[in-house]
């Protein structure tokens, strides 16, 4: 059978494709939507007094537009040349670096919020260390509630998107095509432009687009690092419908972010159609080696330095938190000591006030982890359908792919009220909330993973398949010695960003949560939502343990081969 | 050939599944369910959820739909949308109760419990929501950071706008945070109608910080807790220095923080309860209400959930009564002038503060 070179018929192949993507968009996003929106915008027929501020509306918009594309400059700044050097280069310390550029991914912004703070912040490190080195009495950087401190966290969250994928998709280049460039006579600038560029370009645009659309839609960061002075289009969405109750403005805000987002997803598709050539990408990694003339050393050691900097620091300030005790610098407290202590730790275990919300944090752990685990097997599973999906339907991929990534563009809060709309009538009330949770976070993976994998899969030359046909191979051996191979690195990086996106996701999804198997991210919340110290410390120390969680997992994802790799 | 016979098969499994999911559940008599919507902060013992469990032959379901404000406009939307998410709501606060009430979103219960209750609690004559606990919002204060400048502490409203605290107090968005708005109305209630704006750009001028959330105000400005921020002034409440004693890392003689409860300046959150229209679990309802208002759950609630128990003869804890105190004058205002004018108020608010 060669449907799958789908240059010609197999039309029952394209719908059975098609099948499970369609239902499961339908079922946990359109059906959603439209339900909440229809009941919003009902509210306003009913004349409940309220009335759309299209003033508020056009400024909001500006804003998040503003500082999304400021956000995605600034990302890109930082992420490419990052993913030059983990494509290239081998240096001390690059693995853990590549793992450490990750984790931000995961973090509560509640909890980057204080690792920020702790770092940043008028009694952090930076400001003690120079109030201390130049005898100043104010803290000299006033960083939080400002529009950099959002720029900065935007960076410190989304520069994994770019690392990952461009770097990904750098590694894979194929280096004979560079060699030939020079060869032939062409300087690095022109090596880059005429040939990298042109082929890197379908994943960079792709790379963009996700972190633009992440910045887009931002919705802690600018709340809690930003402060109340700033406003994105989801922050207002979330205040208009939850605190001032006025739903037809926040649906109007919602179309309006969906509507872009359309707009981006389709103009985008249009910048990266094509223009390369196949054959481009090749299966193995390309060799890394260390940084040998001068500028390799010093581009080396600077990426390497900003990357601490920026990723490393924060969370090495979050960490070390959760293992010392500033008690002694709050005063009246004389037998209380400043220094290295494991108690965060050992109360995280101690159920003091036997509260039905106590959870262990092994418990919490299994949780989050089988979450993340079914969330990473639906998104990819239905991503790597609907990329083929998409690669088959021809011209009209070009308007299919802008819906896939809807997803993305819609406001938590708006979904997640749909959710607990649809969820809970007939013919859904007997499903458990608790299964529909992996499928919620699948839904904001899937756009991620389709985005990742289709250029992968485009980038597969038909030659190769047709040659595995006439052979003699079936589709499905075909599948498994060509496409498979050369797929499974960018499928690794899916899983790694699907595992992850699910770990951390605390929008849409924390409308179906029950109670029952409390997360890492709840029991964080439920520690940082009480004063004290020991509370305080707690919520770091499950923090500290939502990154290993994270690390583990993505380590152990990378590690994993599927069969039929060595085949290549 | 092989295609079709997946597609069948797939049908196959549909229409199965489709069937099982009809199939009827468990006999209906064993064990009921309840579901009790309540707002993030909401805590219990365990043993006691266990103990109603085991003398209903009921199993309880908490959701916690977010801050109060936002697990009331969830109920409201999914009733209007006929798909109630609860049989019992706990945590609807005073700032809210007439949205709640305007929205004929709960049944009536006059619970036995209720005539050993001050009046003063009983703020809905209909007995749709009831009182359950209450708290005060209040300025908590750096104890070590009043005790090295030799400053002595603001005893009014007025006291803020003064130069000598300049840049020193941090309070919540009313927009975003349930204490922010407590802490706005009481200065309505302070300066009235025509003065809150006054107050309020006096205060700007003197440097307050706003911030989001309490989560920020507490932990990343408050100087006074583990964050070690930059002011010594934060709107909380006034049993947070309690918190601040049980949840030491070190056994404390005294908190590190205090409240200031001059009259006036703190904001008294009264919590209730209701049984949601329509539900189908009346009975077990009424019950749980009841359980809401027991001794024992009464005497839980301030250690859970740092608020004091509506029921008069529920026995404080001895750290919590040590380390929080109690305002004699609270302010308050009409919950029919809340509601009338609250998101015009916090509307003007925005404008004036953060434009």
């Amino acid at each position: 059978m060669s449907n799958m070179n789908g240059k010609r018929g197999g039309l029952w192949w394209k719908l059975l494709l098609w099948l499970l993507p369609a239902a499961f968009l339908l079922i946990f996003f359109y059906q959603p939507l439209t339900a909440i929106l229809r009941l919003a915008f009902s509210m306003r027929a009913e004349g409940g007094g309220q009335s759309f501020f299209p003033g508020l509306a056009a400024k909001t918009f500006a804003f998040t537009l503003w500082q999304a594309v400021l956000s995605t400059l600034l990302t890109l700044v930082i992420g490419l040349p990052a993913a030059y050097l983990f494509s290239h280069y081998e240096f001390a310390g690059r693995k853990f670096l590549r793992l450490i550029a990750l984790l931000p991914f995961i973090l509560p912004t509640v909890v980057v919020a204080v690792s920020f703070n702790s770092l940043l912040g008028p009694r952090g490190w930076l400001n003690v260390g120079l109030m201390a080195l130049f005898g100043l009495s104010e803290p000299p950087v006033r960083l939080l509630n400002s529009l950099p401190a959002i720029l900065l966290a935007h960076v410190f969250y989304n520069s994994s998107i770019i690392i990952r994928i461009v770097g990904g998709a750098w590694s894979r280049l194929d280096q004979k095509l560079t060699q030939a460039a020079q060869m032939l006579g062409a300087n690095p600038w022109q090596v880059f432009w005429e040939v990298t560029f042109p082929l890197l370009l379908p994943a960079a645009a792709g790379a963009s687009l996700l972190v633009f659309l992440f910045d887009f839609t931002s919705f802690g960061v600018v709340l809690m690092l930003g402060g109340p002075a700033f406003a994105t289009l989801e922050v207002e969405i979330y205040t208009q419908a939850l605190y001032l109750f006025n739903l037809p403005l926040a649906g109007l805000l919602s179309l309006i972010q969906l509507a872009f987002t359309l707009l981006v997803a389709w103009a985008h598709n249009r910048v990266s159609l094509p223009r390369y050539g196949k054959a481009a990408l090749s299966a193995e990694k390309a060799n890394l080696r260390p940084p040998r003339t001068k500028k390799e050393k010093v581009f080396t050691f600077v990426t390497a330095a900003v990357l601490i900097a920026l990723l490393l620091l924060p969370l090495l300030s979050l960490v070390t938190r959760s293992l010392v005790s500033l008690e002694a610098e709050r005063g009246e407290r004389g037998e209380a000591q400043t220094g290295f202590t494991l108690r965060y730790y050992r109360e995280l275990f101690r159920d003091t006030t036997g509260s039905i919300f106590y959870v262990p944090p092994a418990v919490a752990v299994r949780n989050s982890v089988l979450y993340a685990a079914a969330a990473m097997l639906i998104a990819n599973m239905l991503g790597l359908i609907t990329s083929y999906a998409l690669h088959f339907s021809g011209r009209l991929a070009r308007w299919l792919e802008p819906v896939l990534i809807l997803p993305l563009g819609a406001s938590a809060v708006t979904l997640g009220l749909g959710f607990v709309i649809v969820f809970r009538r007939a013919p859904w009330d007997g499903v458990s909330f608790s299964i529909l949770i992996p499928f919620a976070h699948a839904l904001v993976a899937l756009p991620l993973v389709v985005r990742t994998l289709l250029p992968a899969l485009r980038g597969i030359p038909d030659s190769l398949r047709q040659a595995a046909s006439t052979l003699g191979a079936g589709w499905a051996r075909v599948f498994r010695e060509v496409d498979l191979p050369l797929l499974l690195r960018p499928l690794l990086v899916c899983m790694v960003f699907a595992f992850t996106i699910s770990l951390g996701e605390f929008g849409a999804s924390s409308f179906l949560s029950t109670g029952r198997n409390p997360t890492i991210p709840v029991a964080i919340y439920r520690y940082i939502s009480q004063p004290g110290a020991l509370n305080y410390g707690q919520a770091l120390a499950m923090s500290t343990i939502l990154l290993v969680v994270c690390a583990l997992g993505s380590l152990a994802i990378e590690k994993a081969r599927l069969p039929g790799e060595e085949l290549f | 050939m092989t295609i079709k016979r997946w597609i069948s098969a797939a049908l196959l499994m549909l229409l199965l599944s489709a069937c099982a999911s009809q199939a009827p559940t468990a006999p209906a008599k064993e064990v009921r369910e309840l579901t009790v919507m309540t707002h993030d902060s909401f805590a219990v013992s365990a043993e006691l959820v266990a103990r109603f469990e085991e003398e209903n032959q009921a199993k309880v379901t908490f959701i916690k739909g977010g801050d109060a404000g936002a697990a009331l406009n969830r109920l409201i939307l999914t009733s209007l949308a006929g798909a109630p998410e609860a049989d019992v709501f706990y945590g609807l606060d005073n700032t809210f109760l007439s949205r709640a009430l305007d929205n004929a979103l709960f049944e009536a219960y006059a619970a036995p419990a209720l005539g050993r209750i001050p009046d003063a609690f009983k703020l809905d004559p209909g007995n749709r929501a009831l009182p359950i606990d209450y708290g005060d919002v209040c300025i908590n204060y750096d104890k070590a950071w009043f005790a090295s400048k030799g400053l002595p502490l603001p005893q009014s409203l007025e006291d803020l706008t003064n130069p000598r605290y300049k840049g020193l107090l941090v309070v919540e968005n009313p927009a975003t945070s349930s204490p922010g708005l407590s802490f706005f109305l009481a200065s309505v209630a302070a300066f009235g109608e025509a003065g809150w704006q006054e107050w309020w750009k006096a205060l700007k001028e003197n440097g307050v910080v706003v911030v989001s959330d309490w989560e920020s105000a507490y932990y990343t400005n408050f100087s006074g807790s583990s964050g070690r921020g930059s002011q010594p002034l934060v709107v909380s409440y006034a049993s947070s220095p309690a918190a601040e004693l049980i949840y030491a890392e070190t056994p404390l003689e005294e908190p590190p923080t205090g409240s200031i409860v001059a009259d006036g300046t703190c904001w008294r959150q009264i919590e209730f309860a209701g049984i949601l229209k329509g539900t189908p679990n009346r009975q077990l309802a009424e019950k749980f209400i009841d359980f809401l208002l027991s001794k024992a759950f009464q005497e839980d609630m301030p250690l859970q959930m740092f608020v004091y128990p509506v029921l008069p003869d529920a026995v404080l804890p001895a750290d919590f009564a040590r380390a929080s105190a109690v305002p004699d004058r609270p302010a308050s205002l009409d919950p029919q002038l809340i509601a009338a004018k609250r998101d015009e108020w916090v509307q003007a608010w925005t404008a004036l503060m953060l434009k």
